[in-house]
């Protein structure tokens, strides 16, 4: 089956995976900007990190017949840095008109904290500024609750924010029907350990659904598993799920998603000759 | 699916996690040292707690168990600017 997957950090995985993610099926990709796994120190260091993002990865994806589409930010664990994110986020309107760039994201929290906040509030009123979509990362584990429900007061407050261009990422059980019910998009990630797994993944789509519903890899340099997808495909199926459904989640949910982007251009995978994206 | 085929399909692998579960405190308590006090530890026993219950949301009640709680008067300590 043809998927997108809306969630994936390829800076940190090989050219061998982008092979082997068109092989399962990945026709397209959307790379968030996140942390690296250590603190930058300058803003030179994120233009480098948006160059990779909008020039560089397209490329290596293109040569499996992957689309590769990508979103700016500084994100919340740098955020607590607050004199280098304003540095930041001064710099990003000079990508954003780059062909792949659907948005701001991954913008959110980490460990909740005012700088975080203040950091994030500043990142909306950019996308605002800009008429930008969000992507949104919500905090891990015992944070993730709090972080969420506060990631969605700061959202309530803004006038600006039209609800369906904002996905707000890596819900579980607990946090998937606040957002849901708020009017955005959410995400699960399906990671082996800290987040969901491709079980409780499928048992939360048959609980709420699969409206505004999608789901990632977001495989990165940690524990990760950047063919996941594919894997919440096999157990839908186990589960007797119609292709259809299947399809809706993995494929036309993020494509719906993605397409209030003026950016967002895909080949329906049916009518592609080759590796013609 | 109904309950039995789920039940036919899932109960090794359930049968398996268990015992993960269970070799896992018996590694703890085998080992030197007492963390019988540590909250984390009183975490684990009410989270199976909760298991054994019969509520339909029994993972979602194991997640709130592990958040840290949401107060919703949270931004008055936060000195946020005001947003549009």
């Amino acid at each position: 089956m043809y998927y997108i997957d809306p969630h994936l950090h390829m800076v940190s995985r090989t050219t061998d995976d982008y092979e082997t993610l068109a092989r399962m099926g990945c026709v397209a990709i959307s790379e968030p900007a996140f942390w690296a796994g250590y603190d930058r120190g300058t803003v030179d260091g994120f233009r480098d990190y948006f160059h990779q993002l909008t020039d560089v990865e397209p490329k290596r994806a293109a040569q499996f017949g992957i689309k590769h589409f990508t979103w700016l930010c500084i994100n919340a664990k740098e955020a607590e840095n607050v004199s280098l994110s304003r540095e930041v986020l001064a710099m990003i309107p000079e990508f954003l008109d780059c062909d792949n760039v659907l948005g701001i994201g991954e913008i959110g929290l980490n460990k909740n904290t005012p700088n975080e906040a203040t950091v994030f509030q500043e990142h909306v009123q950019l996308a605002v500024d800009h008429h930008q979509q969000i992507l949104i990362h919500t905090p891990h584990l015992a944070d993730k609750y709090q972080g969420t429900r506060m990631i969605l007061d700061m959202l309530g407050d803004h006038s600006g924010i039209d609800r369906s261009r904002v996905l707000v990422d890596h819900v579980e059980e607990h946090t998937v029907k606040a957002v849901l019910d708020a009017g955005f998009w959410a995400g699960m990630t399906l990671y082996p350990v800290t987040k969901c797994t491709p079980a409780r993944a499928v048992d939360i789509i048959e609980m709420v659904g699969a409206e505004r519903l999608c789901v990632n890899s977001a495989g990165d340099w940690g524990p990760s598993k950047p063919t996941a997808v594919p894997d919440l495909v096999m157990e839908m199926r186990r589960r007797g799920h119609a292709e259809s459904l299947i399809k809706k989640i993995v494929y036309d949910n993020p494509r719906e998603f993605f397409s209030q982007s003026k950016k967002f251009e895909l080949r329906n995978p049916a009518d592609r000759v080759g590796f013609d994206t | 699916m109904d309950s039995k085929q789920i039940l036919d399909r899932e109960f090794l692998e359930i049968r398996s996690r268990i015992l993960d579960v269970a070799s896992s405190l018996d590694r703890i308590q085998r080992a030197d040292s007492d963390v019988s006090n540590d909250p984390r530890m009183q975490k684990l026993t009410e989270a199976l707690q909760i298991v054994l219950t019969d509520d339909p949301h029994r993972a979602e009640k194991i997640q709130m168990l592990f958040s840290r709680q949401y107060d919703e008067h949270w931004k008055d300590q936060f000195s946020l600017p005001s947003t549009n």
